[in-house]
């Protein structure tokens, strides 16, 4: 975009806008889906309880609710805490906002559509989610107030616990695709959905499930929101906060659920590959032309998007549903019964990679396709200077990396 | 008017915000906001790790010592800062003797920085919307194509913007694989150094394994120590 906008701007001006271009666009996913999110929430909510929900404001089903409540955040009076630490109380909330929308730098939306094409994009993602926890905990000291700390305290030391069988259960679809490239990843998984990696053996199946559970630990929703816990601290970590304030710490929760679902989507159920490859089917791939490539990214982005959601409302689902555990029993999740469960599955792949390489079930093989493919596509080595070490390294790790042995 | 180099801009910018946080540490006197100040600028350096193409190292960067040491430190600080450690003043003999500390590590670092005849970044091509890639012979710093991509990067003419055409479309744009030889020298293979001819220099080429092997079970140690020490203490009772 740069270099079509620097046809008409001087080219200082063209990569500056480009790049606001793409930074609002991003800042629309926590802003509009926050909105969208909240509206689900009030809804699901409301016909898991038996009532109604917002239903006044925009006609039948309270659309415009949730204008209705950012115009009012906004309009709200900006108050602190007297003994409040001003600087680190202002900052808090936008700690958390950047933490939460730096994640979706590295997030694929569709086949070649992301903002930043990492080749750690995994990795990258692991370490922003981990970020976000300073925002709760300098909102929760600057605060001044012992219920903030606590609840501060208490999420402060379930995030930091439960990245561990996080990344042990991401690990697992990383070593299935032998990269960390999250384009990648959701590449091999074209085809027709038993290509999904969820699919791919029992252990990455039940993979999923742990990590969907340290997904929802880890972005705080309930059944582990005892930091901000409503009946017990008042509002946790949250307490002192109003206004604009709050509405940025509650984006950033929104943006965090959507980057962990988008992660699911990417790294279990094949990202922007719907359950049939119907862009194939319709022709609307890059072959045909650079039109029919943009709807078929279009169609990607759209499921991508669909699973996205779906991944979240199952989030809120599980909030309305399920009793909120105690701090001990939050931990002890985590470390008997998360982190066992993730090391016996990521063992168990470890071993159903190297002798059953190719997943069970009936499959429409690119990921086969791919290794077959790899030594036109990388191009080899010079072989003449390999010392044999290399030469001798077990078939299994190369092979998973794409990189072609030596011959 | 001479275009702006965005990435010289961006270089500036993050140390900008690196040195003047870490400046604000020095001259603060609030434990918390120290600990705070010192979060952003150690931000500021994993992006001048991305900036210069580290990937890996700026992600890891990002998770270790900001979602790592930093989150123990400020843990650490906000729980003990009681009384006398809320607000820390440094008495002026301190400053002096810290000063010529300082002073002779920056001297002695720059120096050896301007020593250097030729800097070079790695003969890996950046991922860039700033130039065309590099045709490197190492097939590790060719960007990885899968298959499903091949035809699409060979057929697609784009009409838009002022690329030439041949190039391959925008969104099939690859990531260099910075990992791949991380990951290799890690475990033992330096790949990175395939084409290396000197014999002297091949002797070293034998990878990073063992020192892997002895953080891994340091780390091991580390954790069933910290463990133990945390264990409930059952008391005797009579």
């Amino acid at each position: 975009m740069a270099e079509f906008l620097a046809l008409y701007l001087p080219s200082w001006l063209a990569y500056l806008v480009a790049g606001l271009v793409h930074c609002a666009l991003l800042l629309l996913i926590p802003f509009a889906g926050a909105m969208f999110f909240v509206w689900v929430e009030r809804k699901v909510s409301a016909r898991i309880q038996d009532r109604l929900g917002p239903t006044r404001v925009g006609g039948r089903f309270g659309w415009l609710q949730l204008l209705a409540d950012g115009l009012k955040l906004i309009n709200k009076e900006d108050v602190m805490p007297k003994d409040a630490d001003a600087l680190l109380f202002r900052m808090a909330p936008y700690v958390s906002f950047c933490a939460s929308f730096t994640a979706l730098l590295a997030l694929p939306f569709s086949q070649g559509w992301v903002p930043q094409h990492m080749n750690v994009g995994v990795f990258f993602i692991l370490a922003v989610l981990g970020l976000e926890v300073f925002g709760v905990i300098l909102g929760g000291y600057s605060s001044a107030s012992k219920w903030s700390l606590f609840g501060a305290m208490r999420e402060a030391a379930q995030v930091v616990s439960y990245e561990v069988p996080l990344g042990l259960c991401v690990v697992v679809p990383v070593m299935i695709a032998g990269s960390m490239d999250l384009v990648t990843i959701a590449s091999m998984q074209a085809g027709l959905f038993t290509n999904w990696f969820i699919f791919h053996d029992p252990f990455t199946f039940i993979t999923f499930w742990v990590y969907f559970t340290c997904a929802v630990a880890s972005v705080n929703r309930a059944p582990f929101d005892l930091a901000e816990a409503e009946s017990e601290l008042v509002a946790g970590f949250h307490t002192e906060y109003s206004g604009f304030r709050w509405l940025a710490f509650y984006m950033a929760e929104y943006g965090s659920m959507f980057a962990v679902s988008g992660l699911a989507a990417i790294l279990f159920f094949g990202g922007w590959n719907g359950p049939l490859p119907v862009a194939e089917l319709l022709r609307l791939t890059h072959d045909t032309g650079p039109v029919a490539g943009y709807l078929g990214n279009l169609l990607g982005l759209f499921n991508f998007v669909f699973k996205c959601v779906a991944g979240v409302t199952v989030m809120i689902w599980v909030r309305w549903t399920l009793p909120r555990l105690r701090i001990d029993q939050v931990l002890k999740t985590c470390l008997k019964y998360c982190t066992p469960l993730a090391a016996g599955a990521f063992l168990g792949a470890a071993v159903w990679t190297l002798y059953l390489p190719g997943g069970v079930g009936l499959r429409s093989r690119p990921y086969v396709e791919v290794l077959e493919r790899a030594p036109q596509n990388a191009r080899q080595p010079s072989t003449s200077a390999a010392p044999d070490r290399i030469a001798a390294k077990p078939q299994p790790i190369l092979r998973a990396g794409g990189i072609n042995p030596p011959e | 008017m001479e275009p702006i180099n965005w990435h010289t801009f961006f270089f500036l910018l993050f140390s900008l915000v690196a040195c003047a946080f870490a400046v604000a540490v020095l001259i603060s006197t609030n434990i918390v906001r120290m600990a705070f100040y010192l979060t952003l600028s150690l931000g500021a350096t994993s992006g001048l790790f991305f900036l210069a193409g580290a990937d890996f190292v700026g992600a890891m960067q990002l998770l270790i010592y900001v979602g790592g040491t930093l989150v123990l430190l400020i843990f650490g600080v906000m729980l003990t800062a009681q009384g006398p450690f809320i607000s820390m003043k440094t008495a002026g003999g301190e400053w002096v003797l810290a000063t010529i500390v300082g002073g002779a590590l920056l001297a002695l670092l720059l120096q050896t920085a301007f020593s250097v005849n030729d800097w070079h970044g790695p003969a890996a091509a950046t991922p860039s919307h700033f130039g065309a890639r590099e045709a490197s012979s190492d097939p590790l710093t060719q960007p990885f194509t899968p298959a499903t991509e091949t035809a699409s990067v060979r057929t697609a003419s784009v009409t838009r913007g002022a690329k030439p055409a041949g190039e391959p479309s925008p969104w099939s744009e690859e990531a260099p694989r910075t990992a791949t030889r991380l990951g290799m020298g890690l475990l033992g293979a330096r790949v990175d150094l395939l084409e290396q001819h000197d014999d002297t220099l091949r002797h070293g080429m034998s990878g990073y394994l063992l020192p892997f092997e002895i953080v891994s079970v340091h780390l091991l140690v580390v954790l069933v120590g910290a463990a133990y020490l945390a264990r409930a203490k059952r008391r005797a009772r009579n």
